[in-house]
């Protein structure tokens, strides 16, 4: 469907006019490519036909009957088809007439007025639902009062289902939930879960795509409700504030408020949306929203304060701090959820204004492993494909990635494809939803990574099936690599790993026989001790069956926030200028001191840790933090509090008040995503426009403008009539992998975007990186050992913690968990541990119980579950009151710097029941 | 039993039949009593009768052994004869095979001393002999007009043993196939033979398998449908209780021929009999090597699952059956693509259902020329048909395509039950249509019968007379189809619904005259419009009905009326005065306490109470209660009654 070029063409006649379509192509399809509209209920182009509306009825010459459904007839050469006949206009008219004879009438009521197809199809063609059955009978309403709005997120009104069917083939073949499908027969049908349940007892995870994809008022988020109906607010499309797949969503706007939230069709999510982007918006209008800033006054307490106020203030001290300590005693964290243009405008301020190389975000807590061993094996450290070739990958390698919670959307690719026939392996040592629906699922204990691939690759290579081609013709270093695996027998990798020998030698022979295999990772890979050694693992073992460097195959980093991978892009990182050019490149170097008119630093500067560390030691006096909250989000917290207590001066710039801000000397109100413009780079390189929605409130101002006018009271001019386009112009001039980036060219095609790399403005973007060369040339293997991590248990704390997200929660939970319906669905953290864990610990699944690291200690609440090892405990990090990084380790990767969140040694003891942390 | 010490190969399939034919050919001492345990002849209480055969013989053993007898008593398949289970047939030496029915263990007692020891048959149960088994009951008009070539085995052999099966000519098709035939030559002989496929539709079976044949793909599928779901419609299932190596047998020809290595037989759960033979005989040939692994030794692989059906009449259609296989809720999708061409799991598949596979190994046995000699020019072969309703024969008749429906009632159904008079008869299913008295002499064919507004479908036989109402079938009908729709399309869903309700309205006397061209025009929006078979002829009963029986409906919409005294709201029963002699068992017979009456004097209904059961009608001996349309028994009553207060609201009410 996509890239399978050169199809046989054929022609047909539709409507008297010659239509030269693909073959395999439906007369529905062949229809649209004319430009001829055919109505449909139960048809959808992400869904296999059903052919059960009957609305897409078509005259066809010679066919049985005459009519036949668009939607799943092929078109056949020399087919003659008509789709507006008397005929067939009859035909429709009267299944609607059929549906609306039994459909409640209420549009005056209805959320979908104006919205809801089955109205505009009635409307069209004149249908009343009276005229069919008769005046005189009109027929009893067959399934009333089903109404379920028990869940927090939408409401489910079966007497205004059609049953046409979408919602079940969107929730089974898409998202591979199948919560619903239909039951009973006859007039007696329905949509519903197993056993009728209330919804939130079945396999539904609230990911709205069946409100999206209903035609009627059957489905309806509780969101918005009685607000307004879609002619009554603005639908203003911009892209999704969570994660990194880089959703376009719509936010619905009335008189100036958010009232709801819907999906948009764009060039990532093809209209799929997970919950939080569907149903997490609300907290825009939060009453909490920072709206004026605040200055801490003698007394200590947070007082509100003029912008002017606040600007001289934070101008006054970062000056003095770096005229006295010297401006490496700055240090600046931008954010990876604030836009590109914010980004650039950050780090040009931290290093021309202040003069510091100290420039870091939560990348490093995430992806630094990524950014550096990926730079080392292929010279760029990004997702080398797009989210949509998966749905032509025969093999999925999912190692450390909970994709269906972290990244459903691409979950939700991954699974068609897999529903399609492809080979899924998952590796991860907990039961993940994928882990349940794969072939292959290996159990690895955390931190044993290397020695699993390494023993995979071991396999490969003994059974002969490394492409010897590819690593003959593409790479480099192979000799070094294959005398280490020689070390990995099967049976070894399984002693360190846990897995069985026999396991690894199935998943390393589906991975290494498919066609075209994608591997698929995230912080299960990255967030360890040994972070760069796993990636370097991942791409070996990728280049060594040929599996990088094309469509639908390659090494694919998941990145974790909307924007993280622009906020790398744009140099918030301490050794890179934008583009990854490097601070200590003279040649670079001299390029920026040139555009920015500055002499900057040529030492690389501290990272997030690193900055942290500093801090305590009292080499570092003021940070600076934008859009951030390490006071949740960073391992080892109580010393992470310590280090901002020991600050001379700590500015946070941020839309609600957090644990971080808490601290702070000043704290500025920033405008969130839905109150301004600019660019977000999401993990398939794609850049995409977004614009505001509403004002921000108060005297909120977006994070661009207070940087550039802070930057002034500095001494260092950063203005942008021009706004942030202007931005992007000159991100654009400095930086070739943006080098064709423009506002204006990312609004073309219904802001389809670009993807990086984009030299020039003629350049169309690059779906797959490496292809026919590697960035860095050819492919560098690595010669991997395995390490054990930094902490392992031991008597004292003889359990294993991993720590990650959750589907309903992001990150620190600053947005989500003021959502209403996500806050309400999940209100509090828990631990997974397995029965044997927690009977020796004398808990139960439900009560409370106290886990303590080297590090500190929180109580939660036991979740005894199966599908995780004994030995073996995971909790969220999203809450703040008993929050799992007081445990986490903040042991680093010597490379990449990133903290090894992903493992380390904890204690369980009973807490009783209702304890609180 | 013979024994298969290890799979057989081509070369020793001729020893292995002649072992087997010895074993079914009764030596000069041998008795065999034979006992249909169909299901017909296990609810008629078959099981007690064999018990009562064996313990009697064990009783007599001295007796047998002095007559120098060695008795087989042998369970077998339906004959086809149902109305006179239980069957229980005797053959003794020197004599010919003689059927018995409705056999008690009392009657079954006596068959055995009389009739095995004694040599005296008891002829006051006899209901006939065989002498030829190729043509039973020789000279009876019920069997005479039959073609027993798809239930040629049925009765005969033990369904449980494959050497009977083997003995009277099993696998010689399978053996003829493997050992001299291409894919394409099997494919050739079955389109050559003009078999047409037995669910209903008629389509040309080796033209399906060639589609499946054709079709790219490494991997194919067969499927058996014996999803039999129409009301009153059992032939497959005797088949496969009576004969389930045929079905075995034409799957793996079948296979052979597209290219297929595995199958599913889609049997509904219903028939528990059918799936215990089933597994039995799979697990029978697999033994022997006619099926799984390196058939026959020729490397020909071919695995066949059994498939219960969770019983949805629905999943009788072709592609939500495969839904069902698949695990996913049986509803149908649209065609194209055809299963030849994306079937199970997306392979191409070939469906054929219970009676169409068959006719395969008998085809490819006697040739496709043998078989193309019988039926009519478009279509060839026989039908086997379940007769019931109220004929009196009821049970399954095999008749040669082109047979007249007159011949099929008349003659081997034997008339009408208690001689009313014949009225129509339903054929097809819900998917058919009723043929009307006028139409008696239509040819049973597939085309014949489109023509007149039915269909063959499966081969249900529904007869029907002067005290049925069309109506109230075509209702039934409706009701039937609108609570199987699977509920995706909305005209299946809701335009069935919105005809059952305009049905149930005329049947309650509510019926207007534009009813009557709504439910025409409903139903053809309803065959126009939907997805599947299912929809696409579910109006079939009403249409019909409406053409040819339009009076009925006429009656009760503008007179009240159901003249066929059905329809509860249409019908009053009154006791005639003068007939009536008090003899109260009409008192005694109704359920409501309706009637009062002195003993010896007339007794009345009291209208308000009546709920119409007819109970009172079916008792009296003297024609006293009259059942009649509302109005006119009323008047009746009142006349003869001369007061009839109890009727007089009613008079004034119409």
């Amino acid at each position: 469907m996509t890239t399978t070029a050169a199809t046989n063409m054929l022609k047909l006649t539709i409507n008297d006019q010659t239509v030269e379509v693909a073959g395999g192509a439906t007369v529905l399809e062949a229809a649209l490519a004319a430009g001829i509209a055919i109505p449909t209920l139960c048809h959808h182009p992400l869904l296999e036909p059903s052919g059960g509306c009957r609305m897409c009825l078509v005259e066809v010459d010679g066919a049985r009957g005459g009519l036949i459904t668009a939607c799943s007839t092929p078109a056949v050469a020399g087919m003659v088809v008509r789709t507006n006949t008397e005929r067939v206009r009859t035909a429709r008219r009267d299944v609607l007439e059929l549906l609306l004879a039994e459909h409640p009438l209420d549009c005056l009521t209805c959320e979908r007025t104006g919205s809801c197809d089955l109205q505009d199809y009635a409307y069209e063609y004149g249908a009343d639902g009276k005229t069919i059955a008769g005046a005189a009978y009109p027929p009893a309403a067959v399934r009333p009062d089903m109404v379920d709005g028990t869940n927090h997120f939408f409401v489910r009104d079966l007497d205004k289902c059609i049953l046409c069917g979408r919602c079940v083939k969107i929730c089974a073949e898409v998202m591979g939930y199948g919560a619903i499908d239909f039951v009973s027969r006859g007039a007696q049908t329905k949509v519903t879960t197993s056993f009728d349940v209330p919804i939130e007892q079945s396999s539904c995870v609230f990911c709205g795509n069946c409100i999206t994809i209903c035609p009627t008022g059957a489905l309806q988020p509780k969101q918005g409700a009685r607000q307004g109906r879609s002619f009554q607010y603005d639908k203003v499309r911009t892209v999704c504030p969570y994660c990194g797949v880089g959703c376009s969503i719509n936010l619905h706007v009335r008189d100036g408020r958010v009232i709801g939230s819907s999906a948009a069709e764009g060039p990532s999510n093809r209209k799929l949306l997970c919950v939080k982007g569907h149903f997490g918006h609300d907290w825009i209008q939060s009453p909490e929203r920072l709206s004026t800033p605040l200055i801490r006054g003698e007394d200590g307490e947070l007082r509100e304060a003029s912008w002017d106020e606040a600007l001289d203030l934070v101008a006054r001290r970062l000056v003095e701090i770096r005229d006295q300590h010297g401006p490496d005693a700055i240090g600046g964290l931008c954010s990876a959820k604030v836009t590109n243009e914010e980004n650039y405008v950050f780090q040009r301020f931290m290093r021309a204004a202040l003069g510091t190389n100290n420039v870091d975000h939560c990348a490093r807590l995430c992806h630094a492993s990524t950014v550096a061993g990926l730079a080392l094996s292929f010279g760029s450290g990004a997702m080398t494909n797009s989210y949509w070739e998966f749905e032509d990958s025969d093999a999925f390698f999912i190692i450390g990635s909970n994709t269906t919670e972290t990244h459903p959307v691409i979950a939700a690719v991954v699974e068609r494809a897999r529903q399609r026939g492809a080979t899924m392996i998952v590796a991860d040592p907990r039961e993940i939803e994928f882990a349940a629906r794969a072939d292959i699922w290996l159990q690895q204990a955390p931190g044993s990574d290397v020695a699993l691939l390494n023993g995979m690759m071991h396999v490969i290579l003994a059974e002969g099936l490394a492409d010897q081609e590819f690593i003959a013709a593409r790479t480099e270093g192979f000799s070094e690599l294959e005398a280490k695996l020689a070390e990995y027998p099967p049976e070894r990798a399984a002693e360190i790993s846990g897995v069985p020998a026999e396991d690894i030698r199935r998943a390393a022979r589906a991975y290494a026989a498919a066609g075209s295999a994608a591997i698929l990772y995230s912080m299960g890979i990255t967030q360890h001790t040994t972070g760069v050694d796993n990636v370097r693992s991942i791409a070996n073992l990728a280049m060594m069956t040929g599996n990088v460097g094309k469509y639908a195959a390659g090494v694919n980093p998941l990145r974790g926030q909307n924007n993280v991978q622009g906020s790398c892009d744009m140099g918030g990182l301490p050794g890179n200028f934008p583009g990854y050019q490097l601070v200590g490149n003279d040649d670079h170097r001299a390029k920026f001191e040139a555009a920015w008119e500055a002499e900057l630093s040529p030492t690389p500067g501290l990272t997030v840790i690193e900055l942290l560390n500093a801090a305590e030691a009292g080499q570092v006096k003021a940070v600076y933090i934008m859009g951030e909250n390490p006071m949740v989000s960073d391992p080892d917290l109580t010393h992470v509090e310590e280090a901002l207590r020991s600050l001379d001066f700590l500015v946070v710039q941020d839309i609600f008040m957090t644990e971080t801000s808490a601290l702070a000397d000043v704290v500025l109100p920033s405008a969130s995503y839905a109150e301004k413009d600019g660019t977000f780079t999401n993990s398939e390189r794609r850049i995409q426009l977004f614009g505001p929605a509403v004002a921000a409130p108060g005297q909120a101002r977006a994070d661009w403008e207070i940087i550039c006018d802070l930057a002034g009271r500095v001494g260092h001019e950063m203005n942008y009539p021009g706004g942030t386009a202007e931005i992007m112009d000159e991100i654009a001039r400095l930086t070739p992998l943006y080098g064709g980036v423009s506002h204006a060219r990312l609004a073309e095609h219904d802001r389809r975007g670009l993807q990086w790399p984009c030299p020039d403005a003629k350049h169309p973007g690059t779906p797959f990186l490496h292809a026919g060369k590697f960035s860095r040339g050819l492919g560098q293997f690595a010669a991997v050992e395995y390490r054990p991590p930094a902490e392992v248990p031991d008597d004292e704390y003889p359990v294993v913690l991993t720590t990650g997200r959750i589907l309903y929660h992001f990150h620190t939970g600053t947005m989500t968990r003021r959502s209403a319906g996500l806050g309400a669905h999940v209100p509090e953290g828990y631990i997974e541990l397995n029965a044997r864990d927690a009977a020796d610990a004398g808990v139960g699944d439900g009560d409370m119980v106290k886990v303590t690291s080297r590090r500190g200690s929180i109580t939660t609440r036991a979740r005894v579950i199966e599908g995780i090892a004994p030995g073996v405990t995971f909790m969220p990090f999203h809450f703040a009151e008993a929050a799992a990084n007081v445990l986490t380790n903040s042991a680093l990767d010597p490379t990449a710097k990133i903290p090894e969140l992903k493992v380390c040694a904890v204690r369980l003891e009973a807490a009783g029941a209702g304890g609180d942390a | 039993m013979v024994p298969a010490s290890s799979p057989l190969k081509m070369a020793d399939i001729s020893a292995f039949r002649r072992r087997c034919e010895d074993q079914y050919q009764l030596l000069p001492r041998q008795a065999l009593v034979l006992v249909g345990l169909g299901t017909c002849g296990l609810a008629a209480g078959g099981d007690p009768v064999a018990k009562a055969l064996r313990e009697q013989l064990a009783t007599e053993a001295e007796a047998v052994a002095t007559a120098d007898l060695e008795v087989e008593v042998r369970a077998t398949g339906c004959m086809g004869m149902c109305e006179d289970e239980v069957l229980v047939d005797v053959v003794r030496p020197g004599m010919p095979r003689i059927t018995y029915g409705h056999v008690t263990p009392e009657k079954a007692r006596r068959i055995v001393s009389e009739h095995l020891i004694g040599g005296r048959p008891v002829d006051q149960w006899v209901l006939g002999q065989i002498t030829d088994e190729d043509r039973p009951y020789a000279g009876n008009v019920v069997f005479d007009k039959q073609d027993r070539i798809v239930l040629a085995n049925c009765g005969f052999i033990d369904p449980e043993k494959v050497e009977h099966y083997v003995a009277r000519g099993g696998y010689a098709g399978l053996e003829r196939v493997m050992s001299s035939m291409s894919p394409a030559q099997v494919i050739e002989e079955i389109k050559a033979s003009g078999l047409r496929g037995r669910g209903g539709a008629g389509f040309p079976a080796g033209l399906k398998w060639e589609f499946a044949h054709k079709a790219p793909g490494d991997k194919k599928y067969i499927i058996c449908n014996a999803d039999e779901g129409d009301p009153g419609a059992f032939m497959d299932r005797s088949l496969l209780e009576g004969d389930p190596h045929a079905l075995i047998e034409g799957m793996v020809i079948g296979a052979y021929a597209i290219g297929a290595d595995e199958g599913y037989i889609y049997c509904r759960a219903e028939y528990p009999l059918a799936i215990k033979r089933l597994k039995i005989a799979i697990e029978q040939a697999k033994g022997l090597g006619l099926l799984g692994a390196d058939i026959l030794g020729t490397g020909f692989n071919c695995e066949l699952h059994i498939k219960e059906g969770a019983g949805a009449f629905v999943c009788g259609e072709e592609t939500a059956l495969m839904a069902s296989i698949m695990g996913e809720r049986g509803m149908p999708r649209p065609r194209p693509p055809f299963p030849a061409q994306r079937g199970l799991w997306g392979r191409p598949t070939n469906i054929n259902n219970v009676e169409t596979w068959v006719n395969v190994p008998r085809i490819i046995a006697r040739g496709a020329e043998w078989f193309a000699s019988i039926g009519t020019p478009n279509s060839k072969g026989t039908k086997v048909f379940a007769l019931t309703g109220k004929v009196r024969n009821t049970g399954l008749a095999e008749v040669p395509m082109g047979i007249t429906i007159r011949e099929i009632v008349f003659e081997i159904g034997g008339g009408i039950q208690h001689d009313r008079k014949y009225k129509a008869v339903q054929i097809g299913g819900p998917s058919g249509g009723c043929i009307p008295e006028s139409l008696i002499d239509t040819p049973v064919d597939y085309d014949s019968l489109i023509a007149a507004g039915a269909m063959m479908g499966s081969g249900g036989m529904v007869v029907v007379d002067e005290h049925t109402c069309m109506v109230d079938l075509a209702r039934y009908f409706m009701s039937f189809v609108q609570s199987e729709s699977c509920g995706k399309c909305p005209p299946c869903r809701i335009g069935t619904r919105l005809m059952l309700e305009c049905l149930e309205r005329i049947c309650a006397g509510e019926g207007k005259m534009e009813d009557l061209g709504w439910l025409e025009r409903m139903g053809q929006r309803i065959k126009d419009y939907s997805l599947c078979g299912l929809g696409q002829t579910a109006p079939n009963p009403v249409l019909t009905t409406l053409q040819y029986f339009g009076d009925e409906y006429l009656a009760h919409v503008q007179d009240k009326v159901c003249p066929a005294g059905v329809c509860p709201a249409l019908v009053s029963y009154t006791i005639v005065a003068d007939a009536c002699t008090g003899c109260t068992r009409c008192v005694r017979a109704c359920p409501v306490n309706a009637i009062s009456g002195k003993v010896k004097e007339p007794h009345v209904i009291d209208a308000e109470l009546c709920v119409k059961c007819g109970a009172c009608f079916e008792v009296c001996r003297f024609d006293a209660i009259v059942r009649g349309a509302a109005a006119a028994a009323a008047a009746v009553a009142g006349g003869a009654a001369g007061e009839g207060t109890a009727t007089s609201e009613e008079v004034t009410g119409e």
